[in-house]
């Protein structure tokens, strides 16, 4: 009973700091969002509450909460409702299988610092990321408005496209590491064993899928100013519309730390011994986790560099690109990973299949695709 | 019909095989995106820094005296007369004996009111003054106006100061 209880009290404190920190950097991904586009468009961007504007995120929140919190007369009122909180329940229940840490030992007790390590890690996180169009589409749906509802059902036919590719690509983690849990896929990339030199490919895959799961630009459809007003938030004001917002950035963070779990090693970081011989096994546990963090924060930054770069595709080009493009990669992929775990080099072999990809590609270039005459 | 040499005639042929991968050309783009992050941005934070917008930018209007102090307007009529958007009217008035140090003609503008709600600040009452009166400062511009009474400004917050004299860059 007693070790119940710690175990328990350790997991609660564990699963709250998650929570807070997802919190927290989800609201100053808003501000950084804005920070970013500034700069890259050489601008200053905000700064004018507090300084350098750090407490903008806060006047956003004061201005989300003020606003007149409008629900439409023909809306079905209680999924009008249910839609931002699915949405963001979703978004904050991925990151229970993120692996955040090594172990801590603290008073002969060893904790893992991890919400929960279920043998089925990574099919957590699939499940609850494809309930999250849920939120988005009935928001949508309830909505009872045109725009509302063709953005949630763009936002679930690219999820459900993107979904395939993207667990194909998980596939190749799986073979080489033969296990689902997210805490043993870490595990074995320990020492620098990284998987992103193992599956450059997967990897460009994985970011492709998880920028359209996450409906950022280039993928954003659901949400297309320019043909939807807002798409499935055209209806949504106050809090319920900060729900949606805070929801995205949740789901950027939380797919930043699922990709540094999978290919960049999750809490691994150069110089693990020497800071465990140095201070002990707990401080290098705690770098660790601010390792992972960075990485995730680090694939953040990327999301939004991406975002202020690229313009949005066309539907059509969304569609060929996830169907004829990155499912056939993928499976491409598969069978390069599954002959290199049979020859027994990975690495050789991954590298030997990029190669060989980009020569077919252009021999068939060469060969098949006419050229128009200069 | 050609009618200059300017015309650039786009051919948009088949993408190739690089222009079809998308990669890079995203690659260039975050890289020109990137160069710009680091770069020093060009705002100028403008309630606490002003630009110089030249000498011949239009701001608040004054009415100018001569050097001795004396108003240069005599109430022509000719500004309100150039006025595209009927902002100025006046009242003139004869010069008093004992007045030559106040007005400088022998007739004189009593009121002179600018409505700066409807004033579009495009500077034909200054072109149209023949007595050199009325400018559009190029330094100072109109403050914001939240009361109705505050829109027409008469001679009290037209006529220029003594002791704060209107020069523009370019005069002597």
């Amino acid at each position: 009973m007693e070790l119940i209880n710690t175990v328990f009290i350790a997991k609660a404190i564990i699963v709250g700091v998650v929570f807070a920190i997802t919190l927290g950097v989800a609201a100053y991904s808003t501000y950084f969002e804005r920070k970013i586009a500034a700069f890259m468009q050489d601008r200053i961007g905000p700064d004018r509450a507090g300084p350098f504007g750090i407490l903008q995120p806060l006047a956003d929140a004061v201005k989300m909460f003020m606003k007149e919190d409008f629900i439409p007369a023909n809306s079905n009122k209680w999924l009008f409702i249910a839609g931002p909180c699915l949405s963001m329940l979703t978004a904050l229940m991925t990151s229970a299988v993120v692996p955040f840490g090594d172990t801590v030992t603290i008073g002969g007790a060893t904790f893992d610092l991890q919400g929960i390590d279920v043998n089925i890690g990574i099919l957590w996180v699939f499940g609850i990321v494809s309930l999250g169009v849920y939120g988005i589409m009935i928001g949508g749906w309830a909505s009872n408005n045109k725009f509302a509802l063709l953005g949630a059902i763009r936002a679930a036919s690219q999820n459900i496209s993107y979904e395939l590719a993207m667990g194909m690509a998980i596939i190749t983690i799986l073979m080489i590491t033969g296990s689902l849990s997210t805490k043993e896929i870490v595990e074995v990339q320990q020492n620098g064993h990284w998987n992103i030199f193992y599956q450059p490919l997967g990897f460009l895959i994985f970011i492709i899928c998880a920028f359209a799961e996450c409906n950022r630009t280039p993928f954003d459809l659901p949400e297309c100013e320019t043909e939807l007003i807002g798409g499935y938030h055209t209806e949504y004001s106050s809090m319920k519309l900060g729900f949606y917002l805070f929801a995205e950035y949740i789901n950027m963070f939380i797919s930043g730390a699922v990709m540094a779990t999978l290919y960049f090693g999750g809490y691994d970081y150069p110089g693990v011994d020497f800071v465990t011989q140095q201070f002990g096994s707990n401080v290098a546990s705690f770098v660790g986790v601010g390792a992972l963090i960075g990485k995730s924060l680090g694939f953040v930054f990327v999301f939004m560099w991406v975002r202020w770069t690229i313009p949005r595709f066309r539907y059509d080009q969304l569609m060929n690109l996830g169907w004829t493009g990155l499912i056939p990669l993928a499976m491409y992929n598969v069978v390069v990973t599954g002959f290199g775990i049979l020859v027994g080099k990975p690495f050789m072999v991954s590298i030997a299949g990029l190669v060989l990809l980009i020569a077919a590609l252009f021999v068939y270039d060469q060969l098949l695709v006419k050229k128009k005459i200069a | 019909m050609k009618l200059s040499n300017k015309t650039k005639v786009l051919e948009q042929g088949e993408m190739t095989l690089a222009e079809r991968m998308y990669l890079p050309a995203i690659v260039g783009g975050m890289a020109t995106t990137l160069k710009h992050f680091f770069s020093k941005p060009v705002t100028i934070r403008y309630p606490e820094q002003k630009r110089y917008l030249g000498p011949v930018y239009r701001g608040q209007h004054i009415l100018k005296r001569d050097e001795a102090g004396a108003e240069r307007c005599t109430a022509c009529g000719l500004c309100a007369v150039a006025c595209p958007a009927e902002a100025i009217s006046m009242v003139a008035e004869e010069r008093k004996a004992g007045e030559e140090t106040l007005y400088r003609e022998e007739k004189y503008a009593k009121v002179y009111e600018i409505n700066m709600l409807r004033c579009i600040f495009c500077g034909l009452c200054e072109e149209a003054c023949p007595k050199e009166a009325i400018f559009l400062r190029h330094d100072t511009m109109v403050p914001v106006f939240h009361q109705r009474d505050e829109v027409i400004w008469g001679k009290d917050k037209l006529v220029e100061k003594m002791d704060h004299r209107y020069l523009r860059d370019g005069w002597k």
